[in-house]
Order: C-alpha cells, then structure tokens, then sequence
C-alpha cells in the first residue's frame, strides 16, 4: 500500500474544510497534484498545499492509498468525508465530520474526535483512541437513516445522540456515552461498556443496545422481560432484558411484534 | 388634539395581537396612549419615545466612549467589514420586519455569511424536530373557535405572552366553544408552580429535566402498554387519567415553551410531544404549536426558509446554503472560534448567549444594529440606532401560528432617523460595489 503524508504547517486562523483528504481524492495523484486539491477556510477557497507539506506517494487506487495526518488538525473538518477504500491514520485529534458518510475502508484516529463523525456511515471501519463527540454514527440533518453498516470502535467516552436512527452496523463504546443513546434506532448494535445517564434507546423501533455499566433513568417505554446470559466481546455475563419502546410504532414479523433490545448487566 | 389609531399590531410577542389602539399627537409625531394593550406590549410603544434615546449611529473608542458618526459611514464601515470577512455572522434578526430579514439575506449571501436568528437560543430544536418528523399544526383562529383541551408544557404564558389565553387559547368565546373557559380543560405540564400552572385543570409537576420521559410515559399510555409506578415524578395512575382525557378531547392542542426546548432533551422533547400528536389522532383531533417569542422570530424563519430552504443556522460560505445546527449555530461557531465578524441585529445576544460566546463577539469586529442600548451594543464596535419596527415603521411579520400580518405605523422616528431596511440598503449597495456584483 503506498502511503501519503500530509503534514500541517501552516494553520489556520479559522477552520479548515478538508473533505478531499480522502483516499478516493488523492489515489492516482501525484504529490504535487494532491497539494492542488482545494480546501476552504469559511468563504475562502484555497489549496491542501497552502495548508499541508505533502510527500509520499498515492496508490492507484484508493484500496491501496494510505493518508497519515500528522500535525495540529484539530481545526480540520472533513477528514476521510465519504471514504471507500484504503486507510487513513490521524496522528492527533480532529474536528467535525470525520469518516461521515464513510463506506469502507479503514481510519485510526489517535486523539478525540468531533461531533458528527460517521455520520450515515455504510461501511468500513472507524477506530477513535480518545473521545468521540456528539452525533457519532448518526443520521444528518432531516435524514431518517444513520449508520447503516461497518464498525465503529471508541477507546475514551463518546457524546450525546449517538447512533441516532441507526439501522445498522455495530458500535463499541468502552468509556461513557451522554444522553440520546440510540434514539429513533431502527437497526444495528451499540455496545456501551461505561454508564448511560438517561434517555436510552427512546423511540427505539428495532436494533440492540447493551451497557455495562448503570442507567440513571431508565425509558418508561421499555419493559422487563426476562435476565439472559450474553457473551458480548469475550465477556460473558448476565444481563437484564427489556424491550421497547413500547411507546413507538412497531412492525409485526412472522406475527410477532418487532421490539428494540436493551440488555443491562447485572 | 388628538387622534386614535386603530387596529394596530403589536411587536413585542409572537401572538401578535392585532386589535391595539393607539392615541397620538395630532402632528403625528408623538404616542399618548397605548390601549388594549398586555403591559410589556404597551411598554413597547412607550419605550419609543423616551427622551434620552440615541438617534445617530456611534463608534466605540478605545477608552469605551462613543463618537457619534453619520449612517453614511456606519455603512461604509458594515459594509467593508462584511465583504472582507472570511467568516462573517449575521445573527438576530427577530424583531425585524420580513422586508429588512429580506434584505440581509441578500447581504449575506453577497458576502458568504452565516445567517442565525433567534431560535438558536430558543426554538431552534423545535425546528429540528420539526424537520425530523414534521408538524401537525393548525391557526391560533381554529384554537380559539375549536380547542377544548389546552395544554401549555414548559412555558408560562401568563407573563411571556399575556393576552394569549384571553384572545386564543382559554378565555375566548368561539364558534363551537361558546362557553369560553368553561367548555375548556387546561393542563399545565412544569416544574414549578407558575402563575399558569395555578390556573390548571390538571398541573403536572414534571421532574426537571425529564420532560421526554413524561411524553414517552403518554404514548405508552395510548398504547395501554405496561408503565412504571412513577414517571418523572409523576404518579401512574395521574398519567393514564391524563392521556385519558387528551383521547376525550374533541379538539386539542399542546402549546410548549422553552422549558421544553432548552432543558435537558431539547429537540427530542419536541420529537416526542410531536409523536403524542400524532398518536393523538388515532383518536381525535390533535395540534402542537410552539410558543415563538419574539414578535417575528417565526417571520425570519420562514423568510431564510424561502430564500435559502432552512429556518435558522444557515451556512453561506462555500455559496450555496449548509444547515446542520451543532456546526452551523451561532453559538457554536462563536464558542469555537469560527467568526471572525459578527453583524447583530434586532436581537441581544449580549444578555442571552453563554459568556464565551460574548467574549468572542467583543474580540472581533462587530456591528449592533438596535434601537436600545443593550449589552450586545455595549460590547460592538458600531452601535446604529434606528427607528422602532411596528411602531415607526410598518412591516410583514409572522405570527407564532405563520400567519403573516402586516404591522402599522403609527409615529414617525425621530429625525433623520432610518429604518433597518434602510440602512440594510445602504449596506446592500455598499457590498455589491466591494464585491463586485451587478
Ligand atoms: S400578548 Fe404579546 S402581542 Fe399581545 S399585547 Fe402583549 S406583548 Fe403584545
């Protein structure tokens, strides 16, 4: 896999919109091509180059072109915005929207990311060594569908609204979320190895949350149904099963009605 | 002499009420009496003809004293402070008529700014609520000739929109509610025991904070699936007798407040108490309507919605319009450092935005556009003055149900005073020179 390097040098004084970070964009580019690309700083539009010391060279394909990110890109929006293949490494923290509307392939973000990160992602693989933000894997604006496919993988604590109208794909939160887990989910699994505070799962109309950890209020739509053993990545355990949100509308499958999962561990 | 001008609207609130007298001077030139009026809106035209108002636009020294200037170079000051900014904010907005949120709009997109107004702070996440699963809404005329069931969750209208219960929603006699308040059943839903809710039929003491866990608990109620003993501090038995009676409702409503938009939730109160709604129709006949503020919040919006296809926190950088509330929200590109100009206009985020927000906006260059002195006006680097929409000048506004009525003037401004639309004008050719636009 060939690998591109792109190093911040000169920072912005606002924020950076940085979508053609992306393998799709700098595959079968040469150096001097991607340092082209155009970025925005608000209403301002000028180039990677301006911003980013470029070397390295692109792969063919996005499959096999590597972007490591080095340097502050702490006020770098976009990074990894619709990947499809290839792989992208940030070596620190990034801002909004990283891997929103990702499809495949893979990114390793070191530090905390922003809100909206794999928002409406389909596929591929989202790893986050520190803390996600608010609003990861959900739908956009308006939108009715969020994460539909891939893995997302949080190491810190992540936001709240996490996996808002998911449908699928799987998330593994090993800190804390905030409130809104799993909102409007329709699909999909959220593993959440920390503490919920409240708000788990409302409108839930199908898909699975389990947590670890402690709820502090808990949905009246959901209801007790029975203590199960679940092994959940490598752990087993007993967890207490609710289905919900009984509130919401529910579609009937094979005659039976179709329910949100929520396990807690107890 | 005297004479009493009728029919007169009122901007202050967003219910808009449209029946005020006012007695004025012969010459036209002076406000003797405000009739029909609710206190705060009667206040409103008083306030105008306070003596000590400032009348020409002023810069702020270095040592916080102010020079006066003329509007010609206020202008040329906003004007050259917009088209030079690489991320400019033009936030407010509220008590605006729609031909001046017109005419900024215009700016703004001359200049790739971002435009907010109001709802950031206030109905905004009914907005995106609304987006999320729409509204089933109806006119405040059908509440007063139809409503039998009231609900006010998390406002207070008795003090933040006065006249509302007498001409709409309680007091009124209408077509089919001929006993007024006696043929209406009022449910307060709110943590504390306001002067509204001391009015109740029914006063739901939520838990602070757990507004969304009461709604979810009304659903599952409708349903008549299994509940918990107590929900957001809430009895069982006091819910389902709720939910009851919504089902029984002939025509009802849930008018809700920022006590459900800002609090803990926030569009997803609203999602769920749309959702009620909803279900509500199953069985009767059910409407929801926020309680907007300010007299022409709800104009603003409709007016960038028509323009540029969104409500509020809309993104013109990159020339064509971005809307995503988290990113684009004024106090979120303040917080983080994104502005590097902000123009404010009828509105005072001096007073209602989180500090680091303010510092932000007295760091950068800066523009208030307001007849009052307020906090926002004391932080700016151009403080201008102008004459009082709705009571100087006229002008479309929209009430909290989007039906647009037109204001009336009823004095003139003091003179050589403009009007926001004015003065906006005067940008707005400043800015097409600057940038170069036919
Ligand atoms: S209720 Fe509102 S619109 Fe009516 S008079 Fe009072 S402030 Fe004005």
């Amino acid at each position: 896999m060939a690998t591109v390097t792109i190093t911040m040098k000169n920072p912005p004084a606002l924020y950076l919109e940085a979508e053609y970070i992306c393998p799709d964009e700098f595959a079968g580019k040469t150096v001097a091509q991607i340092a082209e690309l155009h970025v925005y700083e608000g209403n301002t539009k000028s180039t990677l180059g301006k911003y980013f010391e470029v070397s390295g060279d692109a792969g063919a394909t996005a499959e096999d072109t590597k972007i490591v990110v080095r340097g502050d890109v702490k006020k770098v929006k976009y990074i990894g915005m619709k990947m499809s293949a290839g792989e992208i490494v940030v070596e620190g923290s990034t801002d909004l929207y990283a891997g929103a509307w990702m499809t495949g392939g893979r990114m390793l973000v070191k530090g905390d990311i922003q809100a909206f990160a794999a928002t409406a992602m389909k596929g591929g693989e989202l790893i986050i060594e520190g803390n996600a933000g608010n609003y990861l894997g959900a739908a956009y604006r308006g939108d009715w569908r969020g994460m539909s496919g891939g893995r997302i993988l949080v190491k810190g604590n992540a936001g709240s609204d996490v996996g808002m109208y998911m449908t699928g794909g799987e998330m593994v939160i090993n800190g804390n979320v905030d409130v809104h887990l799993a909102t409007h989910a329709e699909g999909g699994k959220i593993i959440v190895k920390g503490n919920a505070p409240s708000k788990v799962a409302g409108q839930m109309v199908e898909g699975e949350v389990i947590i670890f950890g402690t709820i502090d209020v808990m949905m009246p739509g959901f209801k007790y149904v029975d203590d199960v053993d679940l092994e959940i990545e490598g752990i087993t355990a007993k967890f207490a099963h609710y289905v919900g949100d009984t509130g919401e509308r529910h579609k009937k499958r094979k005659g039976q009605m179709v329910y949100g999962h929520l396990y807690q561990k107890i | 002499m005297t004479k009493t001008i009728t029919d007169v609207v009122c901007p202050f609130c967003g219910t808009l009420c449209d029946d005020l007298e006012v007695s004025v001077t012969d010459d036209g030139k002076q406000i003797l009496d405000v009739y029909n009026a609710c206190a705060i809106g009667a206040e409103k035209f008083l306030h105008s003809q306070a003596k000590d108002r400032i009348t020409r636009p002023r810069f702020q020294q270095p040592d916080g004293t102010w020079k006066e200037t003329s509007y010609e170079e206020a202008a040329d000051y906003t004007a050259k402070m917009l088209a030079g900014a690489t991320k400019p904010l033009m936030y407010g907005w509220s008590s605006v008529n729609c031909e001046a949120q017109s005419m900024g709009n215009e700016i703004a997109e001359i200049c790739r700014a971002c435009v907010d107004n109001t709802a950031a702070v206030c109905h905004g996440t009914t907005l995106i609520a609304v987006q999320d699963i729409g509204l089933p809404s109806c006119t405040l005329g059908e509440v007063k000739n139809r409503a039998d069931t009231i609900i006010f969750w998390g406002n207070n209208p008795c003090h933040a929109h006065p006249r509302h219960m007498s001409r709409y929603s309680i007091f009124p006699r209408g077509f089919f509610t001929g006993k007024g308040h006696k043929s209406r059943k009022m449910v307060v839903v709110d943590p504390r025991i306001t002067d509204t809710a001391k009015m109740a039929d029914i006063h739901l003491q939520v838990t602070q904070g757990q507004d969304y866990e009461l709604l979810n608990a009304l659903r599952v109620a409708f349903k008549g699936e299994w509940l918990p003993d107590v929900v957001a501090g809430i009895p069982k038995e006091k819910i389902i007798e709720t939910a009851n009676i919504m089902k029984a409702a002939r025509f009802g409503i849930i008018f809700f407040g920022m006590g459900v938009t800002q609090s803990l939730g926030k569009n997803h109160n609203i999602d769920e108490a749309i959702a009620v709604t909803k279900d509500l129709n199953e069985y009767t006949k059910f409407s929801i309507m926020p309680m907007r503020g300010h007299y022409n919040v709800t104009g603003s919006g409709e007016v960038l919605a028509w323009q540029f296809g969104y409500p509020y926190s809309v993104d013109l950088t990159r020339g064509f319009p971005r809307y995503n509330p988290g990113d684009t929200s004024s106090i979120d590109l303040l917080n983080r450092g994104e502005i590097d100009a902000v123009f404010v206009i009828g509105s005072d985020p001096g007073a209602h935005f989180p500090i680091s927000a303010v510092k932000h906006i007295a760091n950068v260059n800066s523009v208030c556009i307001d007849p009052h002195i307020t906090p926002t006006s004391g932080i700016s680097k151009l403080h201008v003055p102008v004459a009082f929409n709705g009571v100087e000048t006229g002008g479309n506004a929209y009430r909290m149900d989007n039906v647009p009525i037109d204001c009336r003037k009823v004095v003139d401004p003091p003179e050589g005073m403009l009007t926001d639309e004015e003065f906006l004008k005067m940008v707005r050719d400043r800015v097409k020179k600057l940038k170069g636009v036919a």
